[in-house]
């Protein structure tokens, strides 16, 4: 279908071992640099490797993770939004005036209607984005920087600059242990990521509409010409964006029971990052689920190594993490241009 | 005779005051108030009040006009200003949201005579050329008021310090923190920046609890910040830490003192209500002729169960 997959295919025919060792060597490059990280934090703090911080880090890394998934589909379709931290707060917000107005009589049932409320307001926000992007042809970069605004600003005005707080104790009680919760002894955070990880890859690797995706993002041209509705492609992106906006929105509201204007500030540019750490290409038409996962969980842990090291100034963080940053990504371009 | 003559013509002069003390009251006068936008906690605060003091100065002076105005940032609040001297104002009341930048709009309200007070955060230039009157918040003693008490209550306590962003506010509480605990066994262990957000505080708290294993309080300066402290604890499970300290005066933390909440005791006040305090202080020097020019620090009160009441907002969205 598209060059990219017309030659993995053809080398998969001609010599499988070697092609076999080039994929997996680009895919295994993130996890290689998480071990190393594993290995540094040991050394960084004893306690760095206890379950309890293991669990502690990879349940924070939840919002990240779960919106980065989207993020992949989005961005290797040659898209970008860079809208989705704001969108965080924005449909947190409505969540939580919805399950402070108990419209659904009993706890259960608001609660409920509010899970609703939250997955129905994301997947309507990435809908929006996509078709600006799509049938009113704006950049993304663009676009999604105007909905961006849209949501922070809308975020501000609903809260009236302030903090918008769970009221209901009932309610309250009832949804902490989705954040806070276990089930099987791992943290439901942890359960999210990896179920939503799982349905993700299953359709971009498995799927029709997973293929579509690539192809539309590696050439938009030739996959216009092999018959594929590029918009529609690419709108339905912007739906799963919003999508796993929404459940990070679930498990985030859990957690401290209240949004303002500076939630899910940055939470783009993290996401963002997550995904290109990960493998995928920021020009679009690669696409790596489990790759993304493992970036949201580096740049998770490097903040945490950073804090429980004595070493480290702290006004000397965030030069630190970027160096890594750059560092893992370095080491990833150097595995994969080897033969 | 000439003793009631004399007596005539006091009374004269008596009625004459009153008289011209009444036209006084009521000829018409503006005071502008410009503001930063509500874009966090502490600023949706700041419009609370400033409209809340607005409405209570027009019932108490009849004459008077109080327009309140928000602005984003510092450019819209410097075009915000000009249209308040345009439109005609015997006294300005801002608080910058950036203040070197809006030193020129500032300086032609003054320049026209006009009483001009400035709140919470000062140019580098702050004398009378610019303003009459600076009211302000006192940082280094939030800090020192915090550490006062946690020297008192806990005196060999070991601390770990939650900072906001690095900025020079947050530099002088930090200082003044020290000070505070100059003296006492308080050993601060840690010190880490939680952005003034709930989010990363949360986080800051969890890796500090799985590197220390064992903290008597947490002091976190402000209340945003204190929400992600509280569920972190909560969360570990952990007895060792016994009470944290924040600041600000959000109603929420406030209520916890005042319901005896053992995790907050007590909360530093650095109150979005200060606004208020220029205003009044303003309109006093329009109206009353009592002498307010100068600077006007506000202590950073302890709030304790005791008194926490008078600073109790429920309807303020801070």
């Amino acid at each position: 279908m598209t060059r990219g997959t017309m030659t993995n295919m053809t080398a998969n025919g001609a010599k499988p071992a070697r092609s076999i060792r080039n994929i997996d060597l680009g895919a295994v490059a993130p996890f290689i640099a998480l071990a190393l990280l594993l290995v540094l934090g040991a050394f960084a703090h004893p306690n760095f490797l206890s379950i309890d911080n293991l669990t502690n880090v990879l349940a924070r890394s939840a919002f990240i993770a779960v919106i980065a998934v989207g993020a992949t589909f989005v961005i290797s379709s040659g898209g970008l939004d860079l809208s989705v931290g704001a969108m965080v707060a924005f449909v947190a917000s409505v969540m939580i005036l919805f399950l402070n107005s108990g419209a659904g009589g009993d706890p259960t049932m608001t609660l409920l209607a509010g899970v609703g409320i939250a997955v129905l307001v994301g997947a309507v926000c990435g809908l929006a984005n996509g078709l600006v992007t799509t049938v009113g042809r704006i950049e993304p970069f663009i676009a999604t920087l105007g909905a961006m605004g849209i949501y922070r600003g809308l975020t501000t005005w609903l809260s009236q600059g302030g903090a918008i707080t769970l009221r209901d104790p009932a309610v309250q009680s009832l949804y902490r242990p989705a954040y806070f919760g276990t089930i099987l002894g791992v943290p439901v955070p942890i359960v999210v990521i990896f179920v939503t990880a799982a349905i993700g890859a299953f359709v971009l690797y498995r799927t029709r509409y997973g293929r579509h995706v690539v192809a539309v993002g590696s050439n938009e041209d030739v996959a216009r010409y092999s018959g594929i509705k590029v918009n529609r492609v690419r709108t339905i992106a912007y739906i799963i964006q919003g999508l796993c906006v929404a459940i990070a929105v679930l498990i985030y509201v859990p957690r401290l029971g209240s949004t303002s204007a500076t939630t899910g500030i940055l939470w783009e540019l993290q996401a963002i990052t997550a995904v290109v750490v990960g493998g995928t290409a920021l020009r679009g038409g690669v696409g790596r689920i489990w790759g993304t996962i493992c970036g949201a969980f580096i740049l998770e842990i490097v903040g945490n190594i950073m804090l429980l090291s004595n070493v480290v100034s702290e006004y000397l963080l965030s030069a630190i993490q970027g160096a890594i940053i750059i560092i893992a990504m370095l080491v990833q371009r150097f595995l994969i241009r080897r033969p | 005779m000439k003793k009631r003559i004399l007596g005539l013509a006091f009374a004269m002069a008596l009625a004459g005051t009153a008289l011209s003390g009444g036209a006084f009251a009521q000829e018409t006068k503006t005071i502008g108030v410009s503001i930063p936008a509500a874009d966090h906690g502490w600023t949706s605060g700041v419009v609370f009040h400033a409209e809340r003091v607005a409405k209570l100065l027009m019932a108490e002076h009849p004459g008077l006009n109080v327009i309140v105005k928000t602005s984003p940032d510092a450019a819209n609040q410097a075009n915000a200003v000009q249209d308040l001297n345009t439109q005609g104002i015997d006294a300005l009341v801002i608080l910058p949201s950036d203040p070197d930048p809006l030193v020129n709009a500032i300086k032609e309200v003054k320049d026209k005579g006009k009483f001009v007070t400035i709140v919470d955060r000062a140019p580098s230039v702050n004398d009378d050329t610019i303003r009459d009157l600076y009211v302000a918040g006192n940082n280094p003693a939030l800090g020192e008021v915090a550490g006062k008490y946690i020297a008192g209550k806990t005196p060999d306590a070991q601390v770990v310090v939650i900072r906001g962003l690095p900025i020079p506010i947050d530099q002088q509480r930090q200082d003044g923190f020290d000070k505070g605990i100059a003296g006492s066994n308080v050993k601060v262990l840690d010190r880490q920046f939680g952005n003034w957000n709930r989010d990363d505080a949360f986080k800051v708290m969890q890796d500090f609890l799985t590197k220390y294993q064992k903290i008597d309080v947490v002091w976190c300066q402000d209340d945003d910040m204190a929400v992600g402290v509280l569920q972190a604890i909560e969360q570990s499970g952990r007895k060792d830490i016994q009470y944290v300290v924040a600041g600000a005066g959000s109603k929420d933390m406030i209520k916890k003192v005042m319901d005896g909440d053992t995790m907050i005791p007590v909360d530093v006040l650095y109150p979005p209500a200060m606004v208020g305090t220029a205003m009044e202080l303003t309109a006093s020097a329009l109206y009353d002729q009592v002498p307010v020019s100068g600077t006007y620090t506000l202590d950073a009160t302890l709030v304790t169960k005791e008194n926490a009441e008078k600073f109790y907002f429920p309807d303020s969205p801070f």
